[in-house]
């Protein structure tokens, strides 16, 4: 099953390969992996999603806070999120076909950004599941191009670490390390 | 005041309490070396760069300091890349400073430029990349931080030749680290440290693991306790020996692949596994499936990671071991477990191991007499220095480490070549103890340039090269599971004696056991290093033997009958 973590990084040259470093030797599968800035400009903000069982991605999580860069590391699992994924998608549509698909792209809340002569670009954001169901709805008409970002993945209701945003002392944010298991 | 970086350099070192470099110098690490002559620090100049590494490692596994290795950009770097993931895999805090080509070549090929904090990112703890004078003061400083903080592990700073001749003030205070405090994990749980002295206190047949994080946290009094209160035995892995002592009488000996049969018995019909900073190795263990199948497991270490990685666990309590068995102590009830220990006990006239030593001397010299002899004629006090293979096992069978720190060898890499410069390291961390080097013929081979190394030095280490004419473990490897087709492990070895007359270290050579303990006691004697060939049985193997995948109680015996017949018990 897939796990998200959202990890912190200091924002400097390698962290990237750090980090993917440390997946490819583990072996760990990463299913997306982003990377941007935050509200803190020294910092950066990952979110990667694995593919892997629960003790696994546990195990991800422990290898990344024994990272030099890395100020935090959390697991979404337990926590209501937003998860979301931008898709731009080249589908085969000519004049005949156009309606029709323009139609399925209002349905799933996606724009239109760009029309030739026999194709679309469609431009769609949201959970993975809404972005598989419309490339399955849409492989029918022939999709030429896709490009994904991978998730970004935020916590609902409540922030996901309050201190990154005023202390420059990171804490841990769950409450208890030592684990039953 | 400014200073140049190459000043900043040694600057840094010397607060960090730094006295011994262990390098080579090279183009791009030049102005470093120039400006080493302004500071109080020896340099002990290597053969070879990764000899430079293997002699900070044995530094600070004798010593528990950390050692410091200097060397140039490109391929005195590359060279490094084996002692580093020797110290990475064993845990051994080290800081490796290396020349760069100027910031303005890299990335342009430009000559011995390598990209060496690529090369080196999955085998040291943490690297940098220091292209300005103002950054070096920092790195060091957190690279220090790093190796020493958590589980230690070398760190490989990399800087540029501009930022060695640029100028900079040094500001130590400025340098303070704080990020590897940002993942100081809270100590567990009141209700997690119950779970386990609970489990502790209703054990019947309780076992622990005694692992080299009892050596790197100094725990052994806290561990000591734990067994001696609760009639606890313990086993021991590779590097955990001397980090308990061996003639402790709840000391059952090594465990796993070459572990003694009586030990790993014990394990699989444990009902409870105690493992104290040890990380479930493959060599350890055996089939994982079939191991230790009605024991519950508490696992203790720094290391999060680790938790479940090879083997579940019932109780995971992260942190230093030292803590959390103070910790736990105060509630572990004294207890007396008559009957498992008897039982354990009962086993240990079924060794498979005791035989040779015990054997009169039948004209043939084996390793285990030599191993035993030396333990005998040295009082079990001596550094011992292993290079990795046959007589690495035999060593660990047959000298009985009660000393802390007593120990040396490349555990986790299994490094060939590491012994030498190792123990030229411990010594001179050390300079007051016995040191020997217990080397094969195969791995002596690699790194022996370093005997000269040794007399630049003015260092006395004694070697024993334990010289059977094959690289034995391979062989053995061979003969038990590719049905004795010894491809490649024969090997000619020089006239040992003339290569120490060449190199101006006494030399002497043993082919029979009458001999040991004099050529012992001149080795001893001789002023300098001093060198031993060990002429042994050629096609002696290793037993007992834990074959790879098998269970661990399905040990491979020693053939019999045999000239080489079980005799019994030994009382250690």
């Amino acid at each position: 099953m897939t796990h998200v973590l959202v990890v912190y990084t200091d924002d400097e040259p390698g962290v990237l390969t750090r980090v993917a470093s440390l997946f490819r030797r583990r072996g760990f599968n990463i299913h997306s992996l982003t990377v941007g800035p935050t509200e803190r400009p020294s910092v950066s903000r990952m979110t990667v999603v694995v593919d892997t069982d629960a003790n696994t991605a546990r195990r991800a999580v422990e290898h990344l806070r024994k990272l030099v860069n890395v100020l935090e590391v959390q697991q979404l699992g337990q926590h209501a999120k937003v998860v979301r994924d931008l898709a731009l998608i080249r589908v085969s549509a000519n004049a005949t076909q156009r309606s029709e698909v323009l139609q399925l792209v209002q349905v799933f809340r996606s724009n239109v950004v760009d029309i030739a002569e026999d194709s679309l670009v469609i431009e769609c954001t949201g959970s993975l599941g809404k972005i598989e169901a419309l490339v399955d709805t849409l492989r029918p008409f022939g999709i030429l191009e896709m490009g994904r970002t991978g998730a970004v993945a935020m916590t609902r209701g409540l922030r996901t670490d309050p201190s990154l945003v005023s202390s420059s002392e990171p804490v841990r944010a769950e409450s208890s390390q030592s684990m039953s298991v | 005041m400014e200073q140049t970086g190459a000043q900043i350099i040694w600057e840094c070192l010397l607060k960090m309490g730094v006295d011994t470099v262990f390098g080579y110098p090279g183009g791009a690490i030049l102005p470093t070396y120039d400006a080493m002559t302004g500071y109080p620090v020896r340099h002990v100049l290597v053969r070879h760069e990764q000899s430079a590494v293997h002699m900070a490692d044995g530094y600070s596994r004798a010593s528990g300091r950390t050692g410091v290795v200097v060397a140039t950009s490109g391929p005195g770097a590359t060279n490094l890349v084996t002692g580093l993931a020797t110290a990475m895999l064993d845990s051994i805090p080290l800081v490796a400073i290396t020349g760069q080509v100027g910031s303005g070549l890299l990335g342009t090929d430009a000559f011995q430029e390598v990209d060496i904090t690529g090369i080196t990112l999955p085998v040291t703890k943490h690297n940098y990349l220091v292209t300005r004078a103002e950054d070096i003061a920092p790195a060091i400083r957190e690279a220090f931080a790093v190796a020493t903080s958590g589980r230690p592990g070398p760190v490989l700073v990399d800087i540029t030749k501009d930022a060695q001749q640029g100028k900079a003030t040094f500001e130590w205070e400025k340098a303070m680290p704080t990020r590897h405090l940002r993942h100081i994990p809270p100590f567990p749980a009141a209700a997690e440290l119950e779970r386990a002295v609970a489990m502790i206190n209703e054990a019947k047949r309780p076992v622990i693991l005694a692992g080299h994080g009892i050596q790197l946290s100094g725990a052994r009094a806290e561990v000591l306790t734990l067994a001696e209160r609760a009639d606890i035995p313990f086993a021991i892995t590779l590097l955990g020996l001397g980090a308990v002592p061996a003639t402790h009488p709840h000391s059952l000996g090594m465990m796993g692949m070459h572990g003694e049969a009586w030990v790993n018995q014990a394990i699989q019909e444990a009902d409870l596994l105690i493992a104290l900073g040890m990380r479930f190795d493959d060599r350890v263990t055996g089939r994982l499936k079939a191991y230790a199948p009605d024991a519950k497991k508490i696992h203790i270490d720094i290391d999060f990671s680790e938790f479940n990685k090879n083997v579940p666990v019932d109780v995971a309590l992260g942190g230093d071991l030292l803590q959390v068995l103070r910790a736990i102590l105060p509630k572990v009830q004294s207890a007396r477990h008559t009957p498992w220990l008897e039982r354990i006990n009962s086993w240990r006239g079924d060794s498979a191991v005791r035989d040779i030593k015990n054997l009169p001397d039948d004209g043939h010299l084996y390793a285990a007499h030599v191993m035993h002899d030396l333990w005998k004629l040295t009082k079990g006090a001596a550094v011992v220095v292993t290079d990795v293979g046959q007589h690495q096992m035999w060593e660990a069978q047959y000298y009985h480490h009660d000393g802390e720190r007593s120990l040396i060898t490349s555990g986790g890499a299994g490094t060939m070549g590491f012994a030498l410069p190792a123990a030229i390291g411990a010594k001179m961390a050390c300079p007051d103890a016995e040191v020997w080097v217990v080397a094969g013929d195969g791995g002596f081979q690699m790194t022996f340039a370093e005997l000269m190394t040794a007399v630049q030095e003015d260092v006395k280490v004694n070697i024993a090269i334990i010289n059977n004419g094959f690289l034995g473990m391979v062989r053995q490897w061979q003969e038990l599971f590719y049905e004795s087709r010894y491809a490649a492990t024969p090997i000619l070895s020089p006239d040992f004696v003339k290569l120490a007359e060449a190199f101006g270290v006494h030399g002497q050579r043993v082919d029979k056991r009458a001999d040991v303990a004099s050529a012992v006691a001149a080795a001893r004697a001789a002023k300098g290093t001093a060198l031993i060939e060990f002429r042994v049985e050629q096609e002696d193997s290793v037993y007992p033997m834990v074959a790879a995948g098998a269970a661990l109680h399905d040990m491979i015996r020693r053939p019999s009958p045999s000239p080489l017949a079980e005799t019994g018990a030994d009382p250690v």
